[in-house]
């Protein structure tokens, strides 16, 4: 398999943003009430991924590496900026229905994410086929939610309906508490199949920016990329401070020796 | 006033920031372990939306809408947030140390709080002037604050309980906040 269809393959199942890395849970929860609001929701964020991974990328020698986060949210901002008049212009319904989750992309934990994992490190059609990968996953994953609450909850699937008259939709599973349940089925799910997931890891790092997001590569927002600077500072001054002790005693050893010799040599006179 | 007290019980809890409209659901799963963090968490988001909302709404007010700006308000709320977190937490480093003791360790954590935007957002949708846009946003962190209590009072609770293996961890506490979500919809009929 070539390393660009493997960047593809990578996003869609193996590091799946909705079902593995469990990634921006806000619009998962959000915005699945339907399939085609789900399915919307993941296709813009997949153009806004590949676009950004592509200006990042383009970027990645010209940004310097302190003011990094900072540069990629404006780069991010702009793109969605652009892609929400964009969706205002020609697809007004889903501007609608999709509403503030729209600019909310913007602090979505996969873009970040991706631009400082991979879009900062690679080159330009290795981070686009890497945003292309990551954005149809998570609009699969989207959509696949979107399907099965619409299926629960108003008896139709993209809009048409396909269960019997006497299938009395659960309404619930369309209004918020649903969107809790049903995630919570699924990472039970993934529970019980010992399935690769966030949910199931056991993380024992206190480098958490809260729950789920734990698992955003590590150092996806500048919160955790303080931690982690913090958290090498002071395992550098550990180990130096044990090198140092170290050489100390080594210095004190050899001092008594020195010194013990130095009294047997002089007893030695003395006798 | 009336409509300020409207204002401030919709949107604490008629329109639950967390249980009904999804932002800031990372440090509602995240840091709802323990009420003491939890609390420190509902504080440290309290202040800073409050803040962060009656700034945005000055600068759209006076600088954006004006010149007809709106289309940039993304960028410019999202990078005015950022950094007034930085700014909040280095003033609170020199001049209130208890306080900073108290919120510091959460401060980093809300710039990616997409509660945060998102208050801002909707209180330029709503067309909020700035001391509505205040109240709006000192209701939606007062309503964050007590769903995450809340939720830590939960979870408290169910350390001990014999739950289903599979439902250990995560899931459990997503059924608890579809349960609380149901609860708060009851609060619809409040308006």
């Amino acid at each position: 398999m070539n390393k660009y269809a493997e960047r593809l393959y990578n996003g869609i199942f193996k590091e799946n943003p909705t079902f593995v890395l469990m990634l921006g849970m806000c619009p998962t929860l959000a915005v699945t009430s339907s399939a085609i609001n789900g399915m919307g929701m993941g296709l813009t964020t997949t153009v806004v991924l590949t676009a950004s991974n592509i200006m990042i990328s383009l970027l990645r020698k010209v940004i310097p590496d302190k003011v990094r986060i900072p540069a990629f949210i404006v780069v991010v901002a702009s793109l969605v900026t652009i892609v929400q008049q964009l969706l205002h212009a020609y697809v007004p319904s889903l501007y609608d229905s999709l509403g503030i989750y729209i600019p909310l992309i913007v602090v979505n934990c996969i873009i970040l994410g991706r631009a400082e994992a991979y879009a900062s490190k690679n080159t330009i059609l290795l981070s686009a086929c890497d945003g292309v990968g990551m954005g149809l996953g998570f609009a699969i994953g989207l959509t696949l939610i979107g399907i099965f609450r619409e299926l629960l909850g108003a008896g139709t699937i993209f809009d048409t309906s396909i269960t019997p008259d006497s299938f009395e939709p659960i309404t619930i599973f369309v209004l918020a508490p649903g969107a809790f349940f049903v995630l919570a089925c699924l990472t039970a799910l993934q529970n019980k199949l010992k399935m690769p997931s966030a949910t199931n890891k056991v993380n024992s790092d206190n480098i958490v920016c809260g729950g789920n997001c734990s698992s955003c590569s590590g150092s996806a927002c500048a919160a955790n990329h303080g931690l982690i600077e913090a958290e090498k500072a002071a395992q550098k001054a550990q180990k130096a401070a044990a090198v140092k002790a170290a050489a100390m005693q080594k210095e004190k050893v050899k001092m008594e020796v020195s010194e013990s010799v130095g009294n047997d040599s002089k007893t030695g006179k003395e006798k | 006033m009336q409509q300020l007290a409207l204002i401030l019980v919709a949107s604490a809890l008629v329109n639950n920031v967390v249980l009904s409209q999804f932002l800031g659901i990372c440090p509602f799963l995240g840091v709802s372990k323990k009420i003491n963090t939890a609390a420190g968490m509902g504080m440290a988001v309290v202040f800073v939306i409050t803040l962060a909302s009656g700034i945005t709404s000055c600068i759209y007010q006076f600088l954006l809408k004006p010149y007809n700006l709106d289309y940039l308000n993304t960028i410019v709320f999202i990078l005015v947030i950022a950094a007034l977190v930085q700014f909040v937490e280095m003033v609170l480093k020199k001049t209130m140390k208890s306080l900073y003791n108290a919120l510091g360790v959460y401060l980093p954590l809300i710039t990616t709080n997409c509660a945060v935007l998102g208050i801002a957002i909707i209180n330029v949708q709503k067309e909020y002037n700035i001391l509505t846009s205040i109240v709006n946003g000192f209701g939606t962190a007062v309503g964050f604050t007590i769903a995450i209590v809340i939720l830590a009072g939960v979870r408290e609770r169910m350390e001990d309980n014999d739950i289903p293996e599979s439902f250990k961890g995560t899931p459990i506490v997503l059924v608890t906040a579809g349960l609380m979500a149901i609860a708060f919809c009851g609060f619809a009929g409040l308006i």
